[in-house]
């Protein structure tokens, strides 16, 4: 569905993604782990359209999209959930999930935009629960929740998803993972899961990338990740044996 | 019939896609991991974050067997040894063994591959596998075997002992596939044949062979020997060993497993990639292997590529039998020849079982070869006209294939010096 082949990024003089290829497939949930600083954020920002790549192929469904804005990026079907969520916090719930479906927003589609917002209270009940509440009164889980879901209101057919996991106590980062999970398996939604928690991103995603100072380390099933000790060391803390 | 048909019967532009991330972070790792690799770069000024598509892997250096036996044993290594699950050693047919590692994962690979190639030859979690490789160092047997356990198959570990007793066990087992060299597979059936036993009280129905060149004839022999369905599957310790390449049903050449190998064809003299077809040096760079990474083996096998595709669905390009091995290659009197060559054509000619030693001597400064043949008995014992005579046929025969004069000399049968069941092929004495 999505491939990137030899992207190469600079901020200024500093080139921080180098050549990084990598693909997505449809109905997969793919992750790029990696530690701070290593461009994971960088590449994400970079299918979304908002950074360029200086060189490099970007091509979702046989279409190159390097060139493109970023809300016509969202309309070829990449919705972008930020990292630290963003919710717009005077908005209500709804109101923030009506933002999301901007991208096709007219008076005829109103019915049709309305049966979305109730399929996205179906998946989140949570949100239905607190829909004229104001977005910055949620807690951090459901923010995160609202942030997808103001995401899937654009109708996507590929989910970035940046550290949702960010600030959220295990419980709720288990919740949340058990979303994306669901979102793949019921809705058959491609999703490209960037993740610090790297444990817990593997273990949902069918394939993984690590990446280090801008360039792709490894790549791979998994599970084979999962049980490499380089993986293990470097980004799984073996030692501190902290699972969700 | 597949055992990972989604990945065996890949869109090529995502096999190519795939094996370009793979190629990239290979190169990175064994520049980060192996000091010979990153020597080696420096040197040559190669940057391993300058690799944008497959054709760059053309930069790279090659890596000789001589390069791997001065690493001995852990200098090529990728990872500490705390993270190898397993050491074995190349057969060391051809030298000095050379020491290859395996992390788990690469068990793993290698196990799904080899079952890859275990059912693109026919078997199934129902069959009864007699692996007669030898166990041990040697990784022939422990691929194999690890594959057909990963099928489900039943496998009986035999590893190499009294043929007598292989034949024994095939019968009261009631083996359905048989694993070893094809040498090894013909020994099998004469002594079958020998035992005065009918074919049909054995429930053989396919043969894996590999771990030598083997020709079509051999292959037709075996299978009308044996009546099997005889598959040939490729490997090396190496690059992985048995999971490299295998024949499907087909048999029309072995398909690599592309997403875990690159591959090239080169001319052995002046390394120069090939165009699809020419027959060259096979050079392998491993795409996921952990412990022991390659880049750029020289593999010294001598095949072709087929691009073709092929009519059992899987999108890999298929390999044409190995044709012999570089080394193999000999000189006489300025002409190329390789040992399976006349193994062609001694098959052909009935009444001779393709056990033979190529021996090379120089008189007055001009190269003489001598083809000393294993004949059947019955041959050997009968009228002196008419051995004569079936002798002159071969030496007119190879005389006219290989383009240069040559003696033929018929031996006992099992007279020739063996090495691990198989017969030196070539006793070079111009040298000394």
């Amino acid at each position: 569905m999505l491939i990137l082949k030899n992207i190469d990024v600079f901020y200024g003089k500093i080139h921080t993604i180098k050549r990084v290829s990598l693909h997505v497939n449809k109905g997969e949930i793919v992750t790029l782990i990696g530690g701070n600083g290593a461009g994971k954020t960088t590449i994400l920002r970079t299918i979304s359209g908002l950074i360029r790549s200086s060189s490099g192929d970007l091509i979702l469904d046989g279409h190159d999209i390097s060139k493109q804005s970023p809300d016509s990026i969202v309309k070829t079907g990449i919705s972008h959930v930020p990292e630290g969520r963003l919710v717009f916090n005077p908005l209500s719930v709804e109101d923030n999930l009506l933002l999301g479906s901007y991208n096709r927003y007219s008076m005829k589609n109103r019915s049709i935009i309305k049966s979305d917002m109730e399929m996205i209270y179906t998946i989140f009940p949570v949100l239905k629960k607190r829909s004229k509440q104001l977005a910055g009164t949620l807690s951090g889980g459901e923010q995160q929740m609202l942030a997808i879901g103001r995401a899937l209101m654009a109708r996507p057919k590929l989910l970035l998803l940046d550290e949702p996991s960010m600030g959220l106590a295990p419980i709720v980062i288990k919740e949340i993972f058990r979303y994306i999970v669901e979102l793949r398996d019921t809705y058959g939604l491609t999703v490209l899961l960037v993740e610090q928690n790297a444990r817990s991103a593997l273990r949902i995603a069918n394939t993984g990338y690590v990446l280090e100072t801008g360039r792709i380390l490894l790549q791979g099933p998994a599970e084979d990740l999962l049980s490499n000790r380089d993986v293990q060391r470097a980004y799984l803390g073996r030692d501190v044996d902290y699972e969700i | 019939m597949y055992w990972e048909g989604e990945k065996e019967c890949i869109d090529r532009g995502t096999l190519k896609q795939l094996q370009l991330e793979r190629l990239q972070s290979t190169v990175l790792r064994v520049y980060m991991n192996v000091p010979f690799y990153r020597k080696k770069f420096d040197e040559l000024g190669i940057d391993p974050d300058s690799f944008r598509s497959l054709e760059d892997v053309s930069k790279l250096p090659f890596t000789s067997k001589d390069d791997l036996r001065v690493s001995y044993p852990y200098g090529m290594f990728a990872v500490p040894l705390r993270e190898v699950v397993r050491v074995q050693t190349s057969s060391g047919t051809t030298g000095m063994p050379t020491a290859v590692g395996y992390t788990r994962n690469d068990i793993k690979n290698w196990s799904n591959l080899a079952a890859r190639i275990l059912v693109s030859g026919g078997v199934t979690q129902n069959d009864i596998v007699q692996i007669a490789f030898d166990y041990g160092l040697f990784t022939g047997a422990l691929g194999l075997h690890y594959g057909a356990e990963r099928i489900g198959a039943s496998v009986i570990p035999i590893s190499s002992v009294n043929t007598k007793r292989q034949v024994k066990i095939m019968q009261d087992f009631k083996t359905t596939a048989l694993m070893c060299t094809p040498s090894y597979a013909l020994a099998v059936a004469d002594t079958i044949s020998e035992m005065g036993l009918d074919l049909s009280s054995l429930s053989l129905k396919y043969g894996l062979f590999g771990a030598e060149p083997w020709s079509e004839e051999m292959r037709n022999e075996l299978q009308g020997k044996l009546n099997i369905v005889a598959t040939d599957n490729y490997g090396l310790s190496e690059v992985m060993s048995p999971g490299v390449a295998g024949e499907c049903a087909l048999r029309n050449g072995l398909h690599i497993n592309e997403d875990h190998f690159l591959i090239e064809v080169v001319d052995p003299e002046t390394l120069q990639p090939l165009p699809e077809g020419k027959t060259g040096e096979l050079v392998i760079t491993t795409l996921t292997k952990e412990a022991f990474p390659v880049v750029r083996f020289r593999t010294r096998d001598l095949t072709s590529l087929i691009t073709e595709p092929c009519a059992c669905g899987r999108t890999f390009v298929r390999m044409s039998k190995v044709l012999g091995r570089t080394d193999d290659m000999i000189k006489i009197r300025g002409i190329n020849v390789f040992p399976s060559q006349v193994e062609a054509v001694l098959a052909e000619i009935e009444g001779t079982e393709p056990h033979f030693q190529i021996v090379l001597d120089r008189k007055a400064a001009a190269d003489e070869m001598t083809v000393l043949v294993e004949v059947s008995e019955s041959i050997f014992f009968d009228q002196v006209r008419k051995q004569k005579n079936f002798i002159e046929r071969i030496k007119s025969r190879l005389t006219s294939e290989l383009g240069i004069p040559v003696e033929v000399r018929p031996v006992e049968k099992q007279t020739l010096e063996r090495l691990d069941g198989r017969v030196k092929k070539v006793v070079d004495r111009r040298l000394v």
